[in-house]
């Protein structure tokens, strides 16, 4: 992305954001409708889901390692939040394990 | 003159900043911890150490800003970047719902208050016991600007760490993969129905093989009319 384009996109990021943060402010001064309230309840996981595999979409599956670091990873990740619940703990030790994996070449 | 003044130290009132403080301290850790990680894949991805300035202090928002470094190298379009942000973001609709009342009276802070509604800024401020004797708007305006401070002082020392010790930081954006996975399985976990879940999964994956390049838009559409579709069905479930 050139330069002026990313600053627009901060830009546009920065407002959007914003926006959800200042939507039920304006518009929900009420009690939502149990349609809006389906929908902020059931979108949320969806869209983490859809992001998780969006972040693996560059591995190849049929290349060696196949995806076995981002794998290994994930479990690692999981595991250790689904055990301590502590997100920082989980964020970093899968990262460091990560970053250990394919810059050391254990799993070429 | 004097006006400002008063105003100045009525801003900076000690008995208020401390609790303040004191309860912002679990934030504190976070936010410089993966604040950092921000700030060192900015300089490493090749992108100036300001980026780790203005981004936080204007989106304020981690994983929409981590995303929003791979629509840079992705070349990712505006349309793409608004929708992806906007459904990554809503689920700060459903926060605003339970300040509405919180924030009825805060006046003149109300609206940086609204802008700096993180996920943190609002598990501690749902939750939080504000003692008798404390203003309660300048309590939530101090958390949650501390909560920003953190953030911003995370990104920068990322940048600036960055930029003075050249290290491999190759595998460093795994950070987002692990963040995406660590918010996942808290939703799984107190979400009542697991179908969103199941249609998501489907959906990213045949997005995968239709297009790579558009998976992220036709993963989003495809599973929000699936969910449309099914809302009886997942309803249902919920009640039961």
């Amino acid at each position: 992305m050139t330069h002026a384009k990313i600053y627009i996109a901060i830009g546009i990021i920065g407002v959007i954001t914003f926006f959800t943060r200042l939507f039920p402010f304006v518009f929900l001064k009420k009690n939502p409708g149990p349609a809006i309230e389906f929908f902020e309840k059931n979108i949320p996981p969806m869209i983490m889901l859809i992001l998780v595999v969006y972040c693996l979409k560059e591995i190849n599956w049929v290349v060696v390692p196949f995806g076995i670091p981002e794998i290994l990873c994930i479990i690692l990740t999981s595991i250790l939040h689904i055990w301590k619940g502590n997100s920082i703990l989980s964020i970093f030790s899968g990262t460091i394990l990560y970053m250990l994996l394919i810059q050391s070449g254990i799993i070429i | 003159m004097t006006e400002c003044k008063n105003h100045f130290y009525k801003l900076l009132d000690s008995i208020t900043l401390k609790p303040a403080f004191i309860t912002s301290i679990p934030v504190m850790t976070g936010y410089c911890s993966v604040g950092f990680a921000f700030g060192l894949l900015v300089v490493s991805t090749g992108y100036p150490w300001f980026l780790a300035l203005i981004m936080p202090l204007f989106i304020y928002a981690g994983a929409a800003q981590f995303l929003a470094l791979s629509f840079f190298t992705n070349n990712t379009s505006f349309v793409e970047i608004i929708i992806t942000t906007f459904l990554l973001n809503a689920r700060h609709m459903v926060y605003g719902i339970s300040m509405l009342n919180k924030y009825k009276h805060a006046s003149h802070f109300k609206p940086y208050l609204i802008f700096s509604l993180t996920d943190e800024t609002y598990a501690i401020l749902t939750s939080v016991k504000i003692p008798d004797n404390i203003n309660n708007k300048r309590f939530y305006f101090y958390v949650s600007f501390l909560n920003q401070l953190y953030w911003i002082m995370g990104c920068i020392c990322g940048a600036f760490f960055g930029n003075i010790f050249a290290f491999n930081t190759k595998g460093l954006d795994f950070a987002l993969t692990a963040l995406f996975v660590v918010i996942l399985i808290d939703q799984y976990k107190t979400s009542t129905s697991k179908i969103p879940f199941a249609i998501a999964f489907i959906c990213s994956v045949i997005a995968y093989f239709l297009s790579i390049k558009y998976m992220l838009l036709i993963s989003i559409f495809l599973s929000m009319a699936i969910l449309f579709f099914f809302r009886r069905f997942i309803t249902n479930n919920d009640s039961r």
